[in-house]
């Protein structure tokens, strides 16, 4: 084995030619009905939604659509799918019991996001199996196991009897989404950044009219209009830290390219937005290989875990109530929560009663509960099946025999409940949620139509406020691409304002006019230093404000002087540039909540009280003439004026169905 | 001993390596790559460079999506790499020893 790592920095890689034709200020003009920024899970199934009824589609996406964004290497549990034909539970069940069913639910869950996805979940992994995913046990491997239906062969995770989350074989799921748009004749635009949104007339809070694009490879330059956008990027991400040097990219857990690129130019469209203040407790210590570490949640859900002395941790129900046997943690009683370790362990760890490192104690797991951890899950699951099940395999770790470490974690972290010890844990202090995962966050805010405020601008997946995942991005997803395929058809024809356009290409090649000033992972490094003590866990108006200045003078003094030496540096430079935007874009929604809020994870020490009955809302911002506008929307919206009072008939009067 | 001025070797890892004699340079795993940690070389028929592996995600799919068995494989950074315990003997190994033991076989629920 060799690598070549060592002859091509530095020096002699500088004499090295770029080895992509470069284009830099080459401009290529596409025009279609959709354009969805931001080919994951999201965008590939608005994009086939949207094209199948009809609609000319392009799609553009940093990476290459056939494996990019957070589910770009994978999906195991396939949730919300209350519609399946086992499921005990229906989506209106579902959605009025929602803050107990799932770990991203809470009082700030956007809940018609929810139920959509609880109508879809089940419709979308139909899709799938029909574009080639397994999402049923055909090679009869798990015959006769708890968590099997005989009849349907589908496989169940977690609540054994409820049977609402599939196990899916979902390793490949982006390479079966991208040829299903290739099929359907979809243009893919691979590399391409959207660096802003035209509006029409080039006047933002008007009309969304297209997005002007960077190729990342070449540094060529698009226009591409249409007459309805769907975005589609996640969730902005490495703001808080950006640390490549430890653990490369690894330090967040979703997409690198998860920069906030849809959030800063819908942003600076006039787009509106929510609970951008929100953020997560972490873990703290730093990361492992996702779903990589001996764990008792999430993939791992229900292994036996032991202390080093091979003691097992008992588990409990969601009562409280000791559990006797490892079949209790998959059969909760019905309506209630699913089982987990003993809520005292950190005591009872510092107590000296268990001794750390923790193992996953997977032989002592049934033949089928263990096969379906680590050979279906971990290996299914996004970014498992070569990192974890591949490597680990040959490097010799056989479940039937060993016992997977779990991270040693101070006792507190160890103890907390719940929590993915691989997951959560991302490396730095002042770490907020969008530094780890699953935090169900802030995004634009959309109506029953998964409208914007902005006509012509649709959202759908993790760049919507206040739902997130993989089966909530395909469910968005799909429901958004019959949306905009039905508004397109009276939707006028786009055209792009020149000035506009002229004025966001000469920003973008600032960087590579210049020989030298500050690189991008310095100025990354500031940034995230401005939003380390100005933004960090406690926050106050005086302080917020000051990082706001901060924000301001780097934006003229050293951001003024990024360089870029290749396409791929202006790329990473322009996501800086996207990630100072979303830095003062939370900055400003944590000014405008003058309440710290335990259920947001949101402190401001100059508004100690918590949660005051008068801050139970949604606080919303977004840009107009360079004013920030604050406003507000009720907890629960989505069933008052204009919309309908029910669930089912809001589903029933937008769905498109 | 030669002595040379170079910078500092990059972190956190290789990321990606290449054996040489088995790649045909067909660029998918660069192609495929969401971060493009890995470069199209100028001479066309050799393998991908590693250029950028400080941005690697660790997913994978580079590995994943090649034609040539062993011809590229991932190593996660030694600050990556976990451990487990043998249950029976209390043998302990990890990711990079120094004397592994034997390769797991087994293919995963619907096989490579």
């Amino acid at each position: 084995m060799t690598s070549r790592v060592s002859e091509t920095v530095g020096p002699e890689c500088d004499r090295e030619p770029w080895p992509y034709p470069v284009g830099y200020g080459h401009e290529t003009e596409l025009s279609a009905d959709v354009l969805v920024v931001g080919g994951g899970i999201a965008g590939c199934h608005a994009a086939i939604s949207a094209a199948r009824r009809g609609a000319k589609v392009i799609v553009i996406d940093k990476g290459a659509v056939v494996r990019s964004g957070s589910g770009g290497a994978g999906v195991d549990h396939w949730g919300g799918a209350f519609t399946n034909p086992c499921s005990k539970i229906t989506p209106e069940e579902a959605i009025a019991k929602s803050d107990e069913h799932s770990p991203m639910s809470s009082a700030y869950a956007v809940k018609h996001i929810q139920y959509i996805t609880f109508k879809e979940s089940w419709d979308a992994a139909l899709d799938m199996e029909d574009w080639g995913m397994a999402i049923r046990d055909e090679d009869d491997d798990f015959v006769g196991a708890d968590f099997r239906d005989e009849e349907t062969k589908l496989l169940f995770a977690y609540d054994y009897d409820a049977r609402t989350v599939l196990r899916v074989q979902g390793a490949d799921v982006k390479v079966y989404l991208h040829r299903e748009m290739k099929r359907l004749g979809i243009t893919i635009l691979d590399r391409v950044m959207a660096t802003s949104l035209l509006s029409e007339g080039g006047k933002p809070g008007g009309r969304v009219v297209g997005a002007t694009g960077l190729n990342v490879r070449t540094g060529e330059f698009y226009v591409l209009k249409a007459k309805a956008i769907i975005l589609t990027t996640g969730q902005p991400l490495r703001i808080w830290v950006f640390n490549t040097e430890l653990a490369g990219s690894y330090t967040a857990h979703d997409d690198p390219n998860c920069a906030g690129d849809g959030c800063a130019i819908a942003w600076r469209a006039g787009a509106e937005f929510a609970l951008m203040e929100r953020s997560m407790d972490s873990s703290g210590p730093f990361r492992y290989p996702a779903y990589g570490t001996g764990n008792p949640t999430n993939t791992w859900y229900g292994c036996s875990i032991v202390d080093a002395n091979g003691k097992e941790i008992p588990w409990v129900d969601s009562d409280g109530a000791l559990l006797t046997t490892i079949e209790q943690r998959f059969h909760p009683k019905p309506g209630k929560g699913l089982a987990r370790l003993i809520p005292d362990l950190a005591e009872r760890i510092k107590s000296g009663e268990f001794a750390l490192p923790l193992y996953a104690d997977l032989p002592a797991m049934p033949e089928h509960e263990r096969r379906a951890i680590f050979g279906l899950m971990v290996c299914h699951e996004g970014k498992t099946r070569i990192p974890i099940y591949k490597t680990y395999t040959e490097a010799g770790f056989d479940p039937d025999q060993d016992m997977l470490q779990a991270n040693v974690l101070p006792a507190e972290v160890t103890g907390r409940i719940p929590v993915w010890w691989d997951v959560k844990s991302s490396g730095a202090s002042a770490v907020q949620w969008r530094e780890t995962a699953f935090g169900g966050g802030g995004g634009l805010l959309v109506d029953w139509d998964m409208k914007t405020n902005l006509e012509g601008l649709y959202a759908a997946g993790n760049q919507v406020t206040g739902y997130m995942g993989h089966v909530s991005a395909a469910a968005t997803g799909r429901y958004a691409g019959r949306k905009v395929a039905e508004y397109v058809r009276t939707a006028p024809d786009p055209v792009a304002d020149r000035l506009q356009v002229d004025t966001e290409k000469e920003r973008v090649y600032r960087p590579v006019a210049r020989e030298d000033g500050i690189g991008w992972k310095e100025l990354q490094a500031g940034v995230s230093r401005i939003m380390q003590d100005y933004c960090g866990r406690e926050k106050s108006e005086t302080v917020l404000r000051k990082g706001l200045e901060w924000l301001a003078s780097i934006e003229e003094s050293e951001a003024a002087r990024a360089y870029a030496r290749n396409p791929h540096e202006l790329w990473r430079t322009l996501e800086v540039m996207v990630r100072m935007t979303v830095s003062e874009m939370i900055i400003h929604a944590s000014l405008a909540r003058r309440a710290s809020s335990k259920d947001l994870d949101f402190w401001r020490f100059d508004y100690p009280e918590l949660d005051p009955p008068e801050w139970k809302k949604f606080v919303t911002t977004r840009l107009d003439e360079g004013v920030v506008k604050v406003g507000d929307r009720p907890l629960g919206f989505w069933l008052e004026e204009p919309y309908a009072a029910s669930y089912e008939e809001n589903y029933r009067l937008h769905s498109a169905r | 001993m030669e002595a040379r001025m170079t910078p500092n070797p990059q972190t956190p890892c290789a990321a990606v390596l290449f054996d040489a004699a088995l790649c045909n340079g067909c660029n998918r795993c660069a192609d495929v790559c969401p971060n493009d940690v890995m470069v199209h070389d100028l001479d066309k028929g050799k393998h991908p460079v590693v250029l950028y592996p400080d941005e690697c995600w660790f997913c994978g799919c580079c590995v994943g999506h090649c034609p040539k068995p062993g011809a590229i494989r991932m190593e996660h950074p030694l600050s990556l790499r976990v451990g487990w315990k043998r249950k029976e003997t209390g043998e302990r190994f990890r990711i990079g020893m120094k004397n592994p033991p034997s390769p797991n076989t087994r293919p995963p629920v619907g096989g490579w």
